[in-house]
């Protein structure tokens, strides 16, 4: 599902296989593991992260499929799992960088934001808020983090009211993506390049880590709650189209 | 006071009549109305739509009545309470909104066109203008809440709120108030239609647009549940009587 390698000072960790990459709870679990075991082995020395992916796909969002198979509680599930996710890579001790591969939609979009810097191959690949067009609504916590991340109101609307389908230069002028790469190979390798950059300036990862947690604190906060899939009072409820 | 015509999907709302538009309880309550037939016509018509918002003259509107309003503090709450209520409903409306800025848009006419998902403007004439600083008002909480959310750059907010800056079309897009300037009303217009007609073309469900449009402005609608203060509006309605404002625009 993923795989975890050190290059240098730097942390790799991949979505593997050809497939959507779609966020089920097998495949979150196994990030979160990795991220463990990445917040055990960095100690003293500084590091950084780079999250990308094999294939067409950097991560085609929910597991819609999975989800349905049991809708009062498999939504819930999964929201839950892909916000304990979001806030330990909010909390990770250590910058992170998006080397965005491919597609990234929905809450794939959401995961590579969740990364301090996005970098995407511009040869191919679109970023993409789907829900508009397949007929379900933004949890409020995805719109926080992606005004925390996107100054400008045009471009969430142009994101989510108008599910803009964005090239890797489009999203860098939009503001979304900070730097648009040749391909996918190139976009991993710049990212090292700012990864190696930013372990060079030998931050605390805990002071890193606490200070990013500062910055986006409403979306830790929005976080806590997901009203598309659970009730005020916690218990789960059914998600379809609207 | 104002009209809805239905051109083929496409729902114009005109503001009419050659005066400036001022937000009285008569031009609120006859848009609410109008907003209310758009829903019930849109629910039974089956496919997708969009609203345009325009108006005849000079003015897009120029914002709330104070003539009327004199010193009196209740039609100053009145106007505050019935303007609130038309945002949000604009806010929910079940279909993409866009604003062809016509003419001057001040105060809370600037703030009507930016209720829309999308705000085009003629080129040739008029100016977007918070005019509260140059006639001595106490901009509300919601119209603040509401510019930043439509408003990236602190800098223009403070051009906008801070400097009480006309600007034209041009600049506007420029400084990312609006989407795009035309060349006259009836251009902009066209290039509203033309908007609406690609807005529809992506056959989205009404209902899935409008409760998306809410997430996106949660902070606006919070806004508005509060809406002005009591003080607000006494301190308002003091400086009126100290001030005897006329229009200054």
């Amino acid at each position: 599902m993923c795989t975890l390698e050190k290059r240098g000072s730097v942390y790799i960790l991949t979505l593997t296989g050809n497939d959507e990459h779609r966020l089920n709870p097998p495949l979150i679990d196994s990030i979160r593991a990795a991220l463990r075991r990445i917040r055990s082995e960095t100690t003293t020395s500084s590091s950084a992260l780079i999250t990308t992916a094999h294939g067409k796909f950097f991560c085609n969002g929910y597991d819609l499929g999975w989800a349905q198979s049991d809708p009062l509680r498999h939504p819930q599930l999964m929201s839950s799992k892909l916000r304990s996710l979001v806030g330990d890579l909010i909390s990770l001790p250590m910058p992170t960088i998006a080397a965005v591969s491919g597609h990234a939609s929905a809450a794939g979009l959401i995961l590579a934001l969740s990364h301090d810097y996005v970098l995407m191959r511009k040869d191919r690949g679109f970023l993409y808020m789907s829900e508009m067009d397949i007929g379900f609504k933004v949890p409020a916590w995805f719109v926080a983090l992606m005004r925390c991340k996107v100054g400008s109101p045009e471009a969430v609307r142009d994101v989510v009211l108008r599910a803009e389908k964005l090239g890797a230069e489009a999203a860098a002028k939009k503001g979304i993506v900070d730097l648009a790469c040749g391909g996918a190979a190139e976009t991993v390798e710049e990212a090292v390049r700012l990864g190696e950059e930013l372990v060079g300036r030998r931050w605390n990862g805990a002071v890193y880590g606490r200070n990013r947690e500062t910055l986006l604190a409403e979306v830790v906060g929005a976080m806590g709650f997901d009203e598309t899939v659970e009730n005020a009072d916690g218990t789960p409820k059914a998600v379809s189209r609207l | 006071m104002c009209t809805l015509e239905k051109r083929g999907n496409i729902y114009i709302l005109t503001l009419t009549g050659t005066d400036d538009h001022r937000l009285n309880p008569p031009l609120l309550d006859s848009l609410q109305s109008a907003l209310r037939r758009l829903r019930s016509e849109a629910a039974g018509c089956g496919g997708p739509c969009a609203l345009i918002t325009t108006a005849h003259g000079n003015y897009f509107s120029n914002g709330y009545d104070l003539d009327w309003a004199g010193s009196n503090e209740d039609r100053l709450l009145l106007m505050s309470t019935k303007l609130r209520s038309l945002v949000k409903d604009l806010i929910s409306l079940p279909m993409p909104t866009i604003a062809a800025v016509s003419g001057h848009a001040s105060a809370g006419g600037f703030i009507l066109a930016l209720c829309h998902d999308y705000v085009l403007m003629r080129k040739d004439r008029g100016y977007l203008y918070m005019s509260e600083l140059d006639v001595g008002l106490v901009l509300p909480a919601w119209f603040a809440t509401l510019l930043r959310c439509k408003i990236g750059s602190p800098a223009v907010w403070r051009d906008v709120v801070m400097m009480a800056e006309k600007m034209t079309a041009e600049v506007a897009v420029q400084k990312g108030v609006i989407n795009s300037a035309h060349g006259s009303a009836a251009e902009t217009v066209r290039a509203a239609v033309a908007l609406g007609e690609q807005l529809v073309g992506r056959k989205w469900e009404g209902h899935v647009y409008g409760e998306n449009r809410k997430v996106v402005f949660a902070g606006v609608l919070d806004a508005l549940g509060v809406g002005d203060s009591v003080e607000h509006v006494n301190a308002t309605s003091r400086l009126l009587k100290a001030k005897n404002v006329v229009s200054r625009f």
